[in-house]
């Protein structure tokens, strides 16, 4: 079974200098020596990267990653054509959900690039390993402690943009001994309004923001490990130049202690237990917009708590992985509304009326050996989902729109998948099957008069919403002739009660200006289909070709296409590499999104290509070395917007970049 | 083990069923009775004290529910066998005239207290102008009481006084929900004539639309209201009245007769915010 674990960047990354130069997605660039070999050759170099990029710029260099954009910050990931909802997001197995009802803080924003060891994505119901989803799963991994005894290591990082005067700067402190880790770190980002193309500035997408983390790791005996974990993240600031409000305070704290044998020797080779807890506060407000029909602030908060355990054990052919977990969860989001006229009273609602989740399920998998070039797996989640609506007066709220409804919903959620794997040098193929439930989001169930800008629409939650089921399959294929590669990857999913907003005609809006009211339904069925084609070419040792390109597809049984799928998408890139040097240069584009889904709100958004130019070098000095990664993005300083940029947004013009980091061993 | 738990409350409970006991033997409900009220005023005469309470301890225009006790001057102690009768009247410069009102009769489970209704239309800016002329009856004596009384101005509409198309003299007034809740509230609202200065009958079997906007806020609606209609058994017109959300609200009305005609008000449309017949709410 290959389950589809993409370190970030798998597809396209940073990965021009020889090894042990830093691969992009690798937490600093001190850490090469004791980065998991396996990884890193899995890094390929399809693209370039910053080494100060953001979450967000790393994952929208994977095929299938999407990332929505309402700013210039907080990017949402879609992937396979699916939003949050119908993913599985989470920090090393734990369980978050952001504290936005617009979504304007998914939770690849309260984590860094110097929290993380890898990203791994996992497609369709391959990514039930933490929870149940339909599109797939997004792990945002933290690194590991490490006993090597290196002592102290320490490395630098700045960076600078001049488009939006973009500044950036990491600190980085790891000390390892034989028994005890510790990693400090923190970073800095600012950013002012940036310019679109023919130097338009847009307005409102400034944000600044700050990460600090701490990971130490005790090593309790041979066997047995102990690991804490604090990140700490803010954001303030922040402007959405697609949405009608800003935020002025994103706040994470995100902590977990790991309990971790591991023995080779034994029955049970791995047993990891994780606790954790986590708490976001989101605040969005409009004090910076001067023309708004009425003021009004909407706080957010999201608390989790939760557990897993998992255990891994090798047995002849057989690799098994036991995974059980939980979580506990509880939404709150408010809004309050400032009258024009200050006599009147304030106006106040729950937009999310301090839902809580509860969930617990388990998890198997077995991964068998047929022989030496192939393999088949299955895996299987059940588990037990249970919503409950804290706040009397959200009950009581929802109660309008559903006058009998009760303050609790149980759902029960299956999820089966399997595959088989065949691997030789020259040519290997995947295939797979599966079948995933999942309950609806939080906003889905519950929202109460949220405003979606994209559609113009309020939105009402619903309920008694059907569980989303999926039907999926997927098949991948590579070939190998000596120096041209090509590969083909496509997957299909047919959506059972696929979760959708529905106009209401007998509901008036609550927003000024909104065109009326949407409240949840499941179509009966719609279908998401996407189909990638990846070559790449050696021209010689240094010099490598790549091309690829893509088509989504996405309908519902209504007849009409489904909203926010990508359109016809090709990237074509030459790189040069050295040890100590690289270069790239990439043309990237979609083509027109002649399938926009007007009947979703949607219009058609034109064809683009922007050319970029990365440039790195690295210099070793005796005891430390210097990284600079540097560049021009969007050369011919295009104006566009994507399908994905939420009400048309413009995305940025000429872009120069200099990254560099300083590393002392 | 669980003795331990158990002992305790089982002692807790004994001694409480022991003091309620003693509540209603001995520490009899004179005082009781008036708790969570608060006194508005009292009237007087020769014999006895006549003590108004509400939830406020004022008079507002609207609807208002009036706790009533009588004492005795002589004994000092609370009648409890008393049927009475009250006249509320406004003196205008140049007539005088009273407002829809339900007599106090004695609240079920009480024994002192008196529980009428008055609905003031409409008061002076000062509070002035209103007095209540309470005739009651002890052993067939009839005694009276008079007294002016303060009526203040109610931030909101919660009562609308209005000739309608029919030339006859309405009074809509407000009379539920108390405490307004996000979420459906039950809206009770009264429907009284104006026959006469003196004669304020219930109107029966008339109809009101419902359409509760919020002006501060793009004058939106809210889903699921009912139209309201009257109920037999109190005299009085229900409906379902959600409100989605704290805030200004205005209750939209039409008064429509049994003959299916708008005595009053309008339909509220893209030019017309507000139907000339309508109540507020805040909270």
């Amino acid at each position: 079974m290959k389950k589809l674990l993409i370190i970030l960047g798998l597809f396209y990354s940073a990965f021009s200098f020889s090894q042990d130069i830093v691969p992009s997605m690798e937490k600093d660039t001190t850490q090469l020596d004791e980065v998991i070999v396996i990884s890193q050759r899995k890094l390929s170099n399809y693209r370039q990267e910053k080494t100060l990029s953001s979450v967000d710029d790393y994952l929208e260099k994977s095929n299938r990653v999407t990332m929505i954009k309402r700013g210039n910050y907080a990017w949402e990931p879609t992937l396979s054509n699916m939003t949050s909802e119908r993913l599985n997001v989470t920090i090393d197995g734990m369980q978050i959900f952001g504290a936005c009802t617009d979504k304007m803080d998914p939770i690849t924003s309260y984590v860094d690039v110097s929290n993380l060891k890898k990203v791994s994505v996992a497609s369709g119901q391959e990514g039930t390993e933490d929870g149940h989803c339909v599109g797939g799963a997004i792990d945002l991994q933290l690194p590991e402690s490490k006993y090597y005894n290196f002592g102290l290591k320490s490395s630098v990082d700045l960076g600078y943009e001049t488009n939006g005067n973009y500044k950036t700067a990491g600190l980085d402190l790891e000390y390892s001994g034989n028994k005890f880790y510790i990693n400090v770190d923190g970073i800095f980002r600012k950013s002012d309004n940036y310019d679109a193309g023919n130097n338009q500035e847009v307005l409102y997408s400034q944000f600044q923001k700050y990460n600090v983390s701490l990971q130490s790791g005790y090593k309790l005996s041979e066997n047995h490990e102990l690991d804490a974990n604090i990140i700490y993240d803010k954001a303030t600031n922040v402007g959405y130049p697609a949405l009608p409000m800003d935020v002025s305070l994103a706040e994470a704290l995100i902590t977990s202690l790991t309990h971790t044998f591991k023995n080779d020797s034994t029955f049970i080779n791995s047993w990891e237990t994780k606790l954790y807890f986590n708490t976001i506060t989101h605040i969005m407000d409009d004090s910076q917009r001067p023309d708004v029909p009425i003021r009004m602030d909407m706080p957010g908060w999201s608390d989790t708590y939760g557990f897993y355990s998992k255990v891994k054990i090798s047995e002849h052919k057989h690799n098994l992985l036991f995974n059980v977990n939980g979580f506990y969860n509880r939404s709150l989001a408010e809004m309050t509304m400032y009258p024009n006229n200050a006599n009147q009273p304030l106006m106040f609602m729950y937009t999310w009326p301090d839902i809580r989740t509860w969930y617990s399920g388990v998890y198997a998998k077995d991964t068998y050996a047929l022989n030496k070039t192939s393999n088949v797996s299955a895996s299987v989640r059940f588990g037990v989902h249970n919503n409950s609506i804290g706040e009397k007066a959200g009950l009581e709220s929802l109660q309008i729109f559903y006058p009998t409804l009760s303050d609790s919903k149980h759902r029960f959620l299956k999820t089966i998948a399997a595959d088989y794997q065949f691997k030789k040098t020259a040519f290997d193929v995947t295939f797979g099957l599966g079948y995933g439930e999942r309950a609806p989001s939080v906003s889905e169930g519950y929202g109460f008069f949220l405003f979606n800008s994209f559609d113009n629409f309020d939105y009402i939650g619903n309920p008694y919403l059907n569980n989303e089921k999926s039907i999926q399959t997927n098949v991948k294929t590579n070939y190998n002739l000596k120096r041209f590669k090509i590969g083909i990857e496509s997957s299909y999913f047919y959506i059972l009660d696929y979760i959708i907003g529905e106009i209401d005609p007998t509901l008036s809006a609550m927003t000024i200006g909104a065109s009326g009211v949407k409240t949840y339904t499941g179509l009966n069925h719609a279908s998401i289909f996407d189909v990638y084609l990846n070559t790449s070419y050696s021209i010689s040792k240094k010099l490598l070709l790549n091309a690829s390109l893509g088509y989504n597809y996405g309908q519902g049984s209504n007849d009409e296409s489904l909203p926010l799928i990508k359109p016809f998408s090709y990237l074509a890139e030459v790189t040069y590499s050295t040890s100590t040097f690289n270069a790239s240069l990439q043309l990237e584009g979609n083509g027109n999104q002649s399938r926009f889904s007007s009947f979703y709100g949607e219009d058609e958004t034109p064809a683009y290509g922007v050319l970029n130019l990365n440039l790195g070098h690295v210099i070793t000095l005796k005891s430390s070395k210097m990284v600079f990664k540097y560049g021009v993005e969007n050369i011919l300083d295009a104006q566009y917007s994507t399908y994905a940029d939420w009400n048309n947004i413009p995305r940025q013009g000429r872009n120069f970049y200099v990254n560099a980091s300083y590393v002392l061993f | 083990m669980k003795l331990k738990y158990i002992l305790p409350i089982f002692v807790l409970a004994l001694f409480n069923v022991a003091c309620s006991t003693d509540d209603n033997d001995e520490f009899a409900p004179s005082t009781n009775e008036t708790q969570g009220l608060n006194l508005i005023q009292e009237l007087e005469n020769d014999t006895h004290t006549v003590e108004l309470y509400n939830k406020s301890g004022f008079f507002y225009t609207g609807y208002n529910e009036v706790s009533v006790r009588i004492k005795d001057k002589a004994t000092n102690t609370y009648i409890e066998n008393a049927s009475l009768t009250w006249m509320p009247l406004m003196q205008m410069p140049t007539m005088q005239h009273s407002c829809p009102n339900s007599n106090p009769v004695k609240v079920n489970g009480k024994n002192t207290i008196y529980e009428g209704a008055i609905i003031y239309q409409m008061t002076n800016t000062d509070g002035s102008g209103w007095s209540l002329i309470l005739n009651y009856t002890i052993n067939n004596v009839d005694y009276v009481a008079t007294s002016n009384i303060t009526v203040l101005q109610h931030t909101n509409q919660n009562v609308a006084s209005f000739m309608g198309n029919d030339d006859n003299r309405y009074i809509v007034a407000m009379i539920e929900p108390k405490n307004p809740i996000i979420g459906n509230n039950d809206l009770v609202v009264g429907v009284y004539k104006m026959e006469t200065m003196m004669s304020f009958p219930v109107v029966e079997n008339f109809m009101l639309t419902l359409d509760p906007r919020m002006p501060g806020m793009g004058n939106h609606s809210s889903p699921n209201n009912t139209n309201l209609t009257f109920n037999q058994t109190d005299n009085m017109y229900h409906a379902n009245l959600s409100l989605t959300m704290t805030g200004y609200w205005v209750l939209n009305l039409k008064l429509i007769n049994d003959n299916n005609v708008v005595v009053k008000g309008e339909d509220v449309t893209e030019t017309n915010e507000q139907s000339s017949l309508y109540l507020e709410i805040e909270f």
